[in-house]
């Protein structure tokens, strides 16, 4: 399922001396030995000495994503041009109504704030106070009390869920949480 | 030789002219230097007739003997800074520096008509000198370059009047809302080629325009994004001759009339073979370029973010005679395989990452690369960014592609072992070199012990360029690499444990390559002077963070970074002062 990916993105986060075999802890132990050698070093000079200080921190710090300087290896022409991308994208935000059946005004969200399902029905579920099922292709939010739905493109009321994440926030007009009951004939027919 | 014996044919016999139309069949550089190395004579007719130079390391050459040696030079190439210095790795003023080549050019009359440049310093006063000096300037292509602005474009735009090409690929301009296009005198027919798709600042469109209009042996294409839908369709109107096409922004209205001109535009463009750019793109907009589709043998849709797989791949259904694909990694392994399916004869794929540094979100992983070398036999060069590999697919990549040249893999985290075993990529990288024979670029990635390295010294045997990152455990992994690849040119290697021993077992080595580059290596300061005391061959530079001065610094002390090249002019006298030169 497209969305599903999206847990557990410790198994791949990007960092230096990752747990597991003996070779990455004898990396990172030779890593951190590498860097009391260079304060040993400089602690003749007092100023170099705060400077390295500092970049020391800031090698043995949990490095997060983006961390590693020069990796992955592609030109700053086109990681800039990335950046641009996203940081245009981000600026121009993409809000939708949001109903809830029952509810006595509607919301509004900015789709680009999520990076995928998980995220998002966790924000309607807290902006609506309601607990939403669990998604398959085959039974939808099959026993939920509430079900996602939104209104695309065309006019046509779609289940939350079915399509990437990419192409669900560039076809979503409307969002619509819709009573378990009245939801029943959106299962899709296989 | 078919000269016979020295009795029946005296060499001395041909006339210097006869030897020169001999010699301009030979284009390969390394055959000229062959020739060169025969005797005096053909030396010397060599030396006068040759006209184009390429320079791997600016520094291995100063201008001036290059002047002296190839006075009748006309086409020069050359490259800066390290190959890491891509990746940020090396500080700005490092070095690299166009300007002191052309003042010697200028000053010795070299009538230079060509010039190639990678990972370059060019300032404006660089261009307006390039352009002042050289009456029959024909070529520019400047690649990962910086230094310059829209004005020093400007300079060549109005004086080059022969101008044939101005390429400029993922160079860093700095835009200075000047009208450079508009600075192409109206005299000015000649132009061939003209990519300025790196450029970010807005162009004169009506200036474009009229200097398409006025091309009509334009060929090669590659607009900006600040160049729109509308303009486009026009700009196809008047080159239909084209066979090399970037689109800037590609969003429009579908149900539009200017959307319907273009597609008339475009399916009148038949000659167009290669297509870029989407740097903006309505994904809906994108059936107007099917019909072009089935003669494209480059597509690069390396920077159309917009572009989602299932559109991606639509598109790649229609490309079935493409032979080189640049893409971004939302096409996911599925899309892979609609590739492997349809572009049979497929040589040369680039798949870079959408997300880089989201490690997680990577959509393609060693199920992509598998479908693609059991369905194109004909890939001999690759540069894979993807979230995993196992050592079972590279096995059978090594076993469906034999003719591998280049073969760059690039797992966004680091030291990834094989998922499936949590084994290293040893076994995989090594049923690689096993099995192309022909390899001579490689990259790695991923989890890797000394192991790797004892294969590619084993089998690699044709391999000129290697990048190392997070491998290896000792000394050894080094060695196996320097005593087995003996057509070894350039080696970099960062963040892994290989140390003085390594870097000092076999110092004549580095005299039969370029370059080496060493960073967040064992190496020590005393080991690298050591290095550039027993050869002065060699430049041996150290490369510091700004806070360290020569002084704080004992031998012992590990060196951040090192490059060293073989040069015949000694140390560079433009260093700044956070390179040392040992």
């Amino acid at each position: 399922m497209a969305f599903e990916k999206d847990f557990n993105l410790d198994a791949t986060e990007l960092r230096l001396g990752l747990p597991g075999t003996s070779e990455e802890s004898e990396k990172q132990a030779s890593t951190t030995l590498r860097i009391s050698n260079k304060r040993a070093m400089t602690d003749m000079n007092e100023d170099s000495s705060v400077a390295a200080d500092k970049k020391c921190d800031q090698e043995t710090a949990p490095p997060t994503k983006a961390q590693v300087v020069g990796w992955p290896p592609i030109r700053s022409y086109r990681k800039n041009s990335l950046q641009t991308k996203k940081t245009e994208a981000e600026t121009c935000g993409m809000y939708v109504k949001v109903s809830m059946d029952g509810a006595p005004y509607l919301r509004k969200i900015d789709l680009k704030m999520y990076k995928g399902y998980p995220e998002l029905l966790k924000a309607l579920e807290d902006m609506f106070k309601f607990k939403v099922g669990k998604y398959s292709e085959r039974e939808g939010y099959n026993g939920s009390e509430f079900v996602p739905t939104y209104e695309d493109k065309d006019g046509d009321l779609m289940l939350v869920g079915d399509v990437p994440w990419g192409m669900f926030i560039n076809s979503c007009k409307r969002l619509r949480i819709m009573k378990g009951s009245e939801a029943r004939g959106l299962r899709c027919v296989v | 030789m078919f000269w016979g014996s020295r009795k029946t044919i005296d060499m001395n016999y041909f006339p210097d002219e006869v030897l020169e139309h001999v010699f301009d069949f030979i284009t390969s550089h390394k055959d000229r230097n062959s020739v060169s190395l025969v005797c005096k004579s053909w030396y010397k007719i060599e030396k006068y007739s040759r006209q184009r130079v390429f320079l791997g390391n600016c520094y291995s050459i100063s201008p001036e003997r290059l002047i002296a040696r190839f006075p009748g030079l006309k086409s020069l190439t050359l490259k800066g800074k390290p190959h890491f210095a891509d990746f940020n790795l090396v500080p700005d003023d490092w070095g690299g520096f166009l300007y002191p080549w052309i003042k010697a050019m200028a000053k010795s009359r070299i009538g230079l008509e060509e010039l190639r440049l990678k990972r370059m310093v060019v300032s404006d006063e660089s261009l307006e000198l390039l352009s002042e000096s050289f009456p029959n300037f024909k070529s520019l292509v400047l690649v990962s370059c910086e230094g310059f602005t829209t004005d020093g474009l400007a300079a060549i735009a109005a004086n080059c009047r022969f101008l044939r090409e101005l390429d400029l690929q993922e160079n860093e301009v700095e835009d200075h809302r000047g009208h450079w296009l508009s600075c192409f005198p109206e005299s000015c027919t000649s132009l061939v080629s003209l990519n300025f798709a790196c450029l970010k600042g807005e162009i004169n469109l009506a200036s474009l325009e009229r200097l398409v209009a006025r091309s009509p042996n334009l060929k090669s294409l590659r607009l900006n994004r600040a160049v729109p839908f509308d303009t486009l369709q026009r700009l196809l109107i008047r080159a239909p001759q084209l066979v090399d096409l970037g689109t800037g922004s590609y969003v429009h209205d579908p149900s539009s009339e200017a959307y319907n001109k273009l597609k008339a535009a475009i399916q009148n463009c038949n000659s167009i073979r290669s297509l870029s750019g989407f740097l903006e793109v309505a994904p809906c907009c994108m059936s107007a370029i099917y019909p072009i589709c089935e003669n494209l043998t480059f597509l690069n849709l390396s920077y159309a973010a917009g572009l989602q797989s299932n559109e991606l791949t639509k598109l790649i259904h229609h490309c079935r005679k493409l032979q080189r694909l640049w893409i971004l990694d939302c096409i996911g392994d599925k899309g892979l395989g609609v590739v492997a399916s349809t572009c049979k004869e497929l040589q040369e794929l680039r798949v870079f990452p959408s997300d880089p540094f989201d490690a997680g979100n990577a959509a393609v992983t060693e199920e992509g690369l598998v479908l693609i070398s059991a369905g194109c036999p004909k890939l001999n060069s690759l540069l894979y960014f993807c979230q995993q590999m196992t050592n079972a697919a590279l096995i059978t990549v090594a076993k469906n592609c034999t003719n591998f040249i280049r073969f760059r893999l690039c797992i966004l985290d680091p030291i990834k072992p094989d998922p499936v075993t949590n084994q290293p990529l040893d076994e995989g990288f090594g049923a690689i070199v096993r099995s192309c024979k022909g390899l001579k670029r490689l990259s790695l990635s991923g989890l890797l012990t000394d192991q790797v390295f004892y294969y590619i010294g084993m089998y690699a045997k044709k391999l000129e360029m290697l990048s190392i990152a997070f491998a290896g455990n000792s000394d050894k992994g080094m060695l196996y690499v320097l005593n087995g690849c003996k057509k070894l040119r350039k080696l970099e290697i960062r963040d892994c444990p290989f140390g003085d021993t390594a870097l000092l077992e076999d110092m004549g080595k580095y005299e039969t390559m370029r370059s080496l580059w060493m960073s967040t290596c064992e190496v020590t300061l005393g080991a690298c002077k050591v290095l550039a005391k027993k050869m002065p061959s060699l430049n041996v530079e150290i490369i510091n963070g700004s806070e360290q001065t020569e002084f704080n610094l004992d031998d012992r002390q590990k060196v951040d970074k090192m490059y060293l090249y073989r040069t015949l002019v000694g140390h560079r006298k433009d260093a700044p002062e956070f390179v040392w030169l040992l």
